[in-house]
């Protein structure tokens, strides 16, 4: 079969191929680099309006009650009356800084943004499997993005019950709820079908002489991830559906009988006598159980593509092979399946018996071995090493420690004694942003600057680079460290007013002002990114195919590469990273470069 | 692989066969339905005989008793998952620190 | 640009693209399902008491072989082609189309029964999942039959074109349709005679 380009020269051919008319090419495109491209601006773009929301909860907590200034006239009386927050607006800012960072920001970037442009290209394939099933992936996310971001208007505002939507709160919430479900009907739509395409590319389409233990460690996450898309968010869809069916048919999944909402037993909506309960027989813990299954594994979702691309930047800047590439594989894998069985760690507290507890408990634990396997090996990858301090290589580095600390602040949330005191506190919040904050974004924003050139055949600014970074680690560490101050202090989340009125919190308070100074300068330092971004697609410095001087197959394609990828068939002969070989006159070798005689 | 056209032929006998062994089956569910057993066993019963009828739908109409390693593969797991999505909730509201779980009436 | 695989088995999997693509997709479908059977067992479980004979047996049983004998059909439909006779695979394609109508009349029939007695999903927590699990079941039978109808429509054209590949889709929609079957087979017991 022919996978080559049906013209020659890489660089800038547009005029080779076939000519599409703007919108095919650029809007509704079937090439995996311009879906992987749209994944990734919206995905950003997403990331950049959750951190706004998150500036405005930050305010909030750092001066209750105070008016917002500058804009607080922006929101309208039934979100912030005289520009003070009332609790249901920071409900809603709350439940949708979740909902769209996770779904709307990190997944679309890690997965739809990284794994489509580079995974084609790293394994030799001229495109996706089903190249029409990856746009309609795209345009489905962004539908369902639109119905999350209009729910904002919506009677009643956001959906407000976090972005764990558990009933009864959810079921009685207004009309932005709806929206939600109706949006993550849709994500879950693309995620679904994003996921098949994926694994039907790596196990069909990869290059002549690309084994399975040749495949960068990239791959492999991306491998593992699908499956835990596929399998662990259906039970989610469901979930949603029976959510639906609860507001707006009148059914009682998850509202158990007698339920008395604000002193008064529950009554209104569809098919009900007056004055008769119309909750009944249902379960609201069924809802937690159905979204947790997906949630768990969604966390590792966010992690695994981030341990990928970290992986890939090491590897190029230590010049050196990765430490236990069978064991970052086996682990990988193992890690898949362990997070399928792990769930009810979440719900340590809603009086599961002590056997059951137990369980969860101990899968909870070994979970954390391949994760420790996988940064171990990571770690281990440096010894010795000559490390290039790239800006790539800057925020790789960084991501150790983060996820380490991340990681290792799980530990008591999943021992249920510990997590007695710890649940739903800001040491939880500490705790996830740690590993999802300078943990997988960090690693995101490495891959932007490592895979950059690739995509637009010219680099970004380093300098820039270098203070995106040093600003970053800074003041993300001073947001995230004092919540786990704050949560051991016994502060509880999700209170809008940061839980002023609670005494054991009165000493914790003054931490949500550094916090927010923080927050602010974490904000600033985001803006040489932004600009660099988008002034090095004009005015970057131009690269050739391998700036880097990288091993893997993607950097034998022009950059950026043509319509179809390779200008002749990639065959691989190795591993993906032989760097320093001995007796090679060069510190890398290619996977693509043919045996010397 | 798909078979040529001979093994085909063959292969709808085989389809004829399941056919007439699920309608049977489908018979006999309904048959053992009215005779009223034990909740637990009437379950078991009705889940077996269905495990039967489904394993026949599998494994001849869609042939993945022939099935490749991926594909296989895949569905263990799924399956592996599904066990897991069944039996754990219900397991967590069975064994319950109070004398009876308040949130499950 | 051309995709490989997208007719032939590649030699190491044994698959065509397409043939691994859908049954991932059906392993997703079992999980889906999956979800509204745990549902079911918790509401159950956690139920004082639970209804039954609600449901018309007689009306199901005939609904399950139909279903299964649409399951026949479909596969006919498939190895008609494989022995290259295209009369046959558009009779038995157009066989199981017309089954699936029957079963969703009878459905219809069903609900409307239940529906005029007031007995809708909010009625109780038995017709609440009664109702999910056999709509949902329901939707995938419309999903199915637009399938079938395009490929007894405009997409019949792909069988001059390119039979291979023909075949395989319809092997594709085959293998679906025996999965929305297996479900029914699961549900029919659960829902009707437990």
């Amino acid at each position: 079969m022919d996978l080559a380009a049906t013209h020659d020269t890489p660089v800038h051919d547009h005029a080779h191929h076939e000519d599409l008319p703007f919108w095919r090419k650029y809007i509704f495109s079937l090439d995996h680099k311009v879906i992987g491209i749209q994944y990734a601006i919206t995905g950003l773009l997403f990331l950049l309006f959750g951190f706004f929301l998150m500036m405005l909860m930050r305010y909030q907590l750092a001066y209750p009650g105070q008016p917002i200034p500058l804009i607080g006239n922006w929101f309208g009386a039934d979100k912030a009356p005289g520009g003070i927050m009332l609790p249901e607006f920071y409900n809603q800012l709350g439940a949708m800084h979740g909902t769209i960072m996770v779904f709307l920001g990190v997944v679309p970037l890690a997965v739809g943004g990284f794994g489509n442009f580079v995974m084609p290209l790293q394994i030799g394939a001229p495109d996706m499997a089903f190249p029409k099933l990856n746009m309609m992936s795209y345009w489905v996310y962004f539908v369902g993005g639109v119905v999350m971001l209009g729910s904002f208007f919506l009677p009643g505002g956001a959906p407000q019950s976090g972005w764990t939507s558990y009933p009864p709160l959810a079921v009685i919430a207004p009309a932005g709820q709806t929206a939600w479900l109706f949006g993550m009907v849709f994500l879950i739509t693309s995620s679904l079908l994003g996921s098949i395409n994926f694994i039907v590319t790596i196990v069909q389409l990869r290059a002549r002489g690309l084994s399975y233990m040749r495949l960068p460690f990239f791959v492999w996450a991306q491998l593992v991830t699908a499956f835990l898309l596929l399998l662990a968010f259906p039970p989610l869809e469901a979930a949603a559906i029976l959510q639906l069916m609860d507001r707006l048919a009148g059914t009682s999944f998850f509202l158990p009988s007698g339920l008395v909402v604000s002193n008064q037993v529950l009554t209104g909506m569809t098919g009900v006598a007056e004055g008769a309960s119309r909750a009944g027989g249902g379960n609201a813990l069924l809802w937690q159980h159905l979204f947790w299954f997906l949630a768990h594994p969604e966390v590792y979702v966010l992690i695994l593509p981030a341990m990928g691309i970290v992986s890939e930047i090491i590897a190029n800047n230590t010049r050196k092979p990765l430490w236990g590439y069978r064991a970052l594989v086996y682990s990988v894998i193992f890690l898949g399946f362990m997070s399928f069985i792990v769930w009810a760690h979440h719900m340590f507290m809603t009086g599961m018996g002590t056997a059951i507890s137990a369980f969860f408990q101990t899968t909870t634990m070994i979970i954390s071995i391949p994760s420790v396997v996988i940064l171990t090996a990571l770690l281990l990858s440096l010894w010795g090493a000559s490390i290039r301090f790239t800006t790539p290589m800057l925020f790789a580095l960084a991501f150790l420690p983060m996820f380490g600390i991340g990681g290792l602040t799980g530990l008591p949330l999943g021992l249920a004694p510990s997590d007695i005191h710890l649940h739903d506190t800001y040491y939880v919040i500490g705790h996830f942003h740690y590993v999802v904050a300078p943990g997988t974004i960090f690693a995101l924003f490495a891959g932007v600057y490592y895979w950059f050139p690739k995509a637009t055949g010219r680099r970004m600014n380093d300098l820039l680079g270098k203070i995106h970074f040093w600003g970053s680690f800074v003041c993300i560490n001073l947001v995230f460290m004092p919540m786990f101050i704050q949560g051991l202090g016994g502060m509880n989340r999700r209170l809008y007013d940061g839980g002023m009125q609670y005494a054991h919190n009165a000493e914790l308070l003054h931490w949500n002002v550094v916090i927010g100074f923080a927050a602010w300068g974490l904000g600033l330092f985001q803006l040489p990114f932004i600009v660099n971004f988008f002034a090095s697609i004009k005015w970057g410095a131009l690269v050739d195919r391998n700036p880097w001087q990288a091993t893997t197959l993607e950097w034998s394609a022009p950059s950026p590469p043509g319509h179809g990828n390779f200008v002749t068939e990639p065959v691989v002969y190795r591993g993906p990273y032989e760097y320093s070989v001995p007796g090679s006159s060069t510190d890398f070798t290619p996977q693509f470069e043919p045996e010397h005689a | 692989m798909h078979p040529d056209s001979e093994d085909v032929q063959k292969s709808v006998r085989s389809y004829m066969i399941v056919f007439a062994m699920l309608m049977v089956f489908t018979l006999v569910t309904v048959g053992v339905a009215r005779l009223s057993f034990a909740v637990p066993v009437a379950i078991a019963v009705a889940l077996i005989i269905a495990a039967m009828k489904g394993a026949m739908v599998a494994g001849v109409f869609m042939h993945l008793s022939h099935e490749k390693r991926w594909v296989y593969g895949t569905l263990v797991l799924t399956v592996v998952f599904f066990a897991a999505l069944l039996l754990l909730p219900v397991i967590t509201s069975l064994d319950s620190l109070a004398t009876g779980n308040p949130w499950v009436r | 640009m051309n995709i490989p695989y997208t007719v032939e088995a590649r030699p190491d999997s044994g698959l065509a693209n397409g043939k691994l693509g859908i049954w991932l997709f059906l392993a997703s479908e079992v999980m889906l399902f999956g979800a509204l059977f745990s549902t079911y067992i918790l509401l159950r479980v956690g139920a004082d008491t639970w209804p039954h004979g609600e449901l018309s047996v007689p009306l199901g049983a005939v609904n399950t072989i139909i279903l299964i004998g649409s399951s026949v059909t479909m596969v006919m439909a498939w190895a008609s082609l494989k022995m290259n006779n295209w009369g046959r695979h558009r009779m038995f394609l157009a066989l199981t189309f017309l089954l699936a109508l029957v079963f969703l009349v009878n459905k219809y029939f069903e609900y409307e029964e239940h529906l005029l007695a007031g007995e809708g999903p909010n009625h109780n927590t038995f017709l609440a999942i009664y109702y999910t699990l056999t709509g949902l079941h329901g939707l995938h039978i419309v999903g199915g039959m637009i399938v079938m109808g395009y490929f007894l429509g405009p997409g019949a054209g792909l069988w001059k074109r390119n039979p291979a590949q023909f075949t395989n889709r319809i092997e594709y929609t085959g293998l679906y349709w025996h999965f929305v079957d297996l479900v029914w087979i699961f549900l029919f017991p659960v829902l009707y005679l437990l």
